[in-house]
């Protein structure tokens, strides 16, 4: 006797940029153009989070609607025919390219430097004196550092420290419009927050407004080597979950410490431990 | 259970009393959150609101005292509390003074003396230049300045639909004169009528929503009658902040109980039993009026098996938004829900949801009293009933006008006396400019839509050849700078751009391809942003650029 453990799911059809793809009933238009290998710009979604759809760039041309639609969180429908290279959206994203790089540092964000290249964005044609979210650095902390003047509002970092990862919620969006940010209650200190220094914040960032100490400083001093970092993969010492660690390692130095997104345990979380714990393998005494 | 940390200070006691009013009083001396708390985050904004009415702002103590009854992290709290207009963080004097400086009284020479805030649209348009008061205290004050407006234009005159009681001055608190004047008549036939009779009228009326979209009521209702997920919700959008929209105050101000029925009728036909009325801060008087009307027309049996919540804003134009308005109700910020899901399958507390806007409802006891085919004869034939007009600006009498579908602006200007106008703003700050060119356009969804404009929320304000026409898109531009909620970067940043390019075009420092620039952030605005707020935040100042030609060297 054989049991059904759930329905078996549809197949939805639909076509991307006049190629033809089937992916299952829920999937959304970004998973279909991933089927296809036509990877498109994303910037606030994240493969371990549920879509906001707020940054825009994602954004497609679907036949017969209004607007273009988010394709990180737009849900297929049979007969979807989907455009994502077309005028009106190589426009569209040309645009939020250059309202975020006019407004925004994104000197340490590669995949948004990446789009403004592809897109052929030009951000200093709002000229100098256009508005930005400039700001002082928040160092309040020993493992981890907030410059705002990176930060695209992505939500990111939001969604990892509240319902989708790590449920603590010592941050969230406030105030409103252009003077919309990340604050803890009422701008207190991490260390005055509910902060449990995770770091999954972190992991999910994607312009490095938040930066851990080790990199911020090597950063500073002008010794951060990106190009030479060696990634190592081992297991969390601490306690027996057993969580996957990839130590970033610069000069023979632990400058960062991630986890695998595809490892069931983690999803790319961590806790403070595993995350910041690391001094005692590199105690050269 | 999040792993809550909790602000420290302690609220005053006048907080404390003035929180547990709104959430039933808390468990003494022992912190912890009681269990039955920790689902009525909806409850927050009320307690916010409560507390800024006692003491004039939400101090730390307040705002932990709210997040630690209601199991909200303080994080989100300050999130919630720092994204409405109204809701101060910093201390500041009991009695505040917010001044609209919004484009009609604008017109009107609004200035703003020391001390008060500048405010967008209050909707008093027909008295400008207005004020909204506050006194924080035990008794708190809130009232709205002129107190009172012209009389009603069309007061006295006959074959008035929507505005029959307003005309006739029929008393707004009392429930026997409403009864008297044919109230619940409406509600009492569709009783006997049934749900699917009610339906099938409303849908064969081909009645538009009025509220800007225009969408057809049948349709939408019928869409949440046949969902299986239960609740269904009935919901009164009543945010109206539209700059230049008065309309659905003036209803709810002196005819009050006509939106409660229409709601009974809602609730009936979509199989509701809890209907929410979502009304902005700043119409103090509505709220009393509104609060009188549900409380006794459900003392005398009207509202069996339904009942209806007021529920008041703090002064963000986005929770207008349905989706935005519905994370307003549940103690989110009034960000706006991606669509779809539309309401109609997942709307407020993530059950299927009927949102309609005061006129909107108003129009359904014309329909379920005449019958949906007698009312679709009122009017043109894509657009059925009449519609409110909100006049303001260099009108010689300016208020609230009823038309069938299918006047024209200029006998619409006409009887307001409006002279020789420049320009005319049909819609509101969402909506568009038209030039003396276009008088002659049949005020209906298909004309305007031919033409390019729309009708909107029913506004038109009126622009003589002394008026300020840069000034105007200037104010506008500030308007949605200012009422962006911030989630969206074509929205969040191209309000701002947008701006900025109007004030070096108004200081004669364009740069080189200004106008192509705003032209481009209004189709990135329009294409990519997540709501209605940031897809029309370039309408108006496009138009005038276009019909105007406001900025032609």
């Amino acid at each position: 006797m054989s049991v059904l453990l759930a329905a078996p799911k549809k197949m939805i059809e639909l076509t991307v940029d006049g190629e033809v793809v089937r992916v299952f009933e829920g999937s959304t238009i970004l998973d279909a153009c991933r089927m296809l290998g036509n990877e498109q710009p994303t910037l606030c979604y994240g493969d371990t989070l549920t879509p906001v759809n707020v940054c825009r760039v994602c954004v497609v041309e679907v036949e017969g609607a209004r607007t273009l639609v988010p394709s990180c969180s737009r849900k297929v429908e049979a007969g979807m025919v989907v455009l994502t290279d077309s005028e009106r959206v190589r426009t569209s994203r040309r645009l939020v390219m250059e309202l975020l790089g006019s407004s925004v540092d994104l000197s340490t964000a590669p995949d948004a430097l990446a789009y403004i290249e592809q897109y052929d964005a030009k951000p200093d044609r709002f000229g100098p004196d256009a508005a930005t979210v400039v700001q002082d650095v928040k160092v309040d902390n020993d493992l981890y550092v907030r410059d705002y003047s990176k930060c695209i509002l992505c939500y990111k970092c939001v969604s990892a420290c509240g319902e989708d990862h790590q449920n603590t919620f010592a941050i969230a969006v406030a105030g409103r419009g252009f003077d919309a940010h990340i604050s803890t209650e009422l701008d207190v200190t991490l260390p005055e927050s509910a902060c449990v220094y995770c770091g999954n914040c972190i992991a999910v960032c994607p312009t490095g407004a938040l930066m851990s100490v080790p990199e911020y400083e090597k950063r500073q001093a002008g010794t951060w080597d990106a190009e030479n970092e060696t990634v190592v993969s081992t297991v969390c010492p601490y306690c027996g979950v057993g969580c996957n660690l990839e130590l970033h390692v610069q000069d023979n130095e632990i400058v960062n410490v991630t986890s695998p997104h595809d490892h069931d345990v983690t999803e790319g979380n961590l806790c403070i431990k595993g995350r910041f714990g690391y001094q005692y393998v590199q105690n050269r005494r | 259970m999040p792993d809550l940390r909790l602000l420290n200070a302690e609220p005053s006691d006048a907080e404390r009393i003035a929180i547990d009013a709104v959430l039933g009083a808390g468990n003494g001396a022992n912190n912890r959150t009681a269990r039955d708390d920790r689902t009525k985050r909806h409850l927050l904004l009320p307690a916010l609101r409560a507390a800024q009415q006692r003491v004039g702002w939400v101090s730390e103590g307040a705002l932990g005292y709210a997040s630690r009854r209601l199991a909200v992290p303080p994080a989100e709290a300050y999130g919630v509390a720092s994204f409405y207009a109204l809701i101060a963080l910093e201390e500041q004097p009991a009695d505040v003074t917010h001044v609209c400086t919004d484009l009609s009284c604008m017109l009107k020479g609004a200035t703003v003396p020391e001390g008060a805030h500048p405010s967008p649209c209050l909707g008093l348009c027909e008295r400008a230049p207005a004020s909204y008061r506050t006194i924080a205290g035990e008794q708190p004050v809130e009232e709205q300045i002129p107190a009172v407006g012209p009389p009603l234009p069309q007061a006295g005159q006959s074959g008035l639909r929507l505005l029959r009681r307003i005309a006739a001055g029929v008393d707004p608190e009392s429930i026997d004169a409403y009864i008297q004047t044919g109230g619940f008549e409406s509600l009492r036939h569709a009783r006997e009528l049934g749900p699917e009779a009610v339906l099938r009228e409303v849908t064969e009326s081909r009645l538009l929503g009025r509220g800007g979209a225009a969408f057809p009521t049948g349709v939408k209702w019928e869409a949440v009658a046949k969902q299986q997920a239960l609740p269904h919700y009935i919901v009164c959008n009543a945010d109206e902040s539209e700059p230049g929209t008065f309309k659905d105050r003036v209803l709810m101000e002196q005819d009050p109980f006509a939106l409660i029925e229409s709601m009974a009728i809602a609730a009936l036909a979509t199989g509701s039993s809890h209907g929410f009325i979502y009304v902005r801060a700043e119409y103090p008087l509505a709220h009393r009026r509104l609060q009188n009307a549900i409380d006794l027309a459900r003392s005398r049996g009207f509202l069996e098996g339904f009942d209806i919540e007021l529920r008041i804003g703090a002064g963000a134009y986005v929770c207008g938004e349905e989706t935005a308005l519905f994370q307003s109700i549940e103690g989110f910020r009034g960000e706006p829900r991606n669509k779809p899901p539309f309401p109609v399958e997942v709307g407020l507390f993530g059950k299927p949801t009927a949102v309609n806007n005061v006129e909107t409802l108003f129009n359904v006891l014309e329909v379920v009293t005449d019958g949906g085919e007698a009312f679709s004869g009122i009017g043109t034939k894509d657009s059925t009933g009449t519609r409110l007009f909100c006049l303001s600006g260099a009108v010689a009498r300016p208020g609230l006008y009823e038309l069938p579908f299918g006047a024209t602006l200029r006998e619409l200007l006409d009887l307001a006396g409006a002279e020789r106008p420049k320009a005319v703003l049909l819609g509101g700050a969402a909506g568009a400019f038209v030039g003396p060119d276009l008088l002659d356009i049949r005020l209906t969804y298909e004309d305007t839509r031919e033409a390019g404009v729309t009708l909107g929320s029913g506004v038109v304000i009126v622009y003589d050849e002394s008026a300020d026409l840069v000034g105007a898109l200037l104010r506008i531009a500030e308007f949605f700078r200012d009422e962006s909620c911030g989630q969206c970067v074509p929205c969040r940043v191209g309000t701002v751009r947008q701006e900025e390019a109007l004030k070096r075009l108004a200081a004669g420092r364009a740069h080189e391809d200004e106008l192509q620039t705003l032209a481009e952030l209004a189709q990135v605005m329009q294409d990519a942003s997540i709501c209605g707020l940031g897809q029309t935040a370039a309408n108006a100042v496009a138009s005038a650029i276009v019909n105007l030609k406001v900025f032609a060297a």
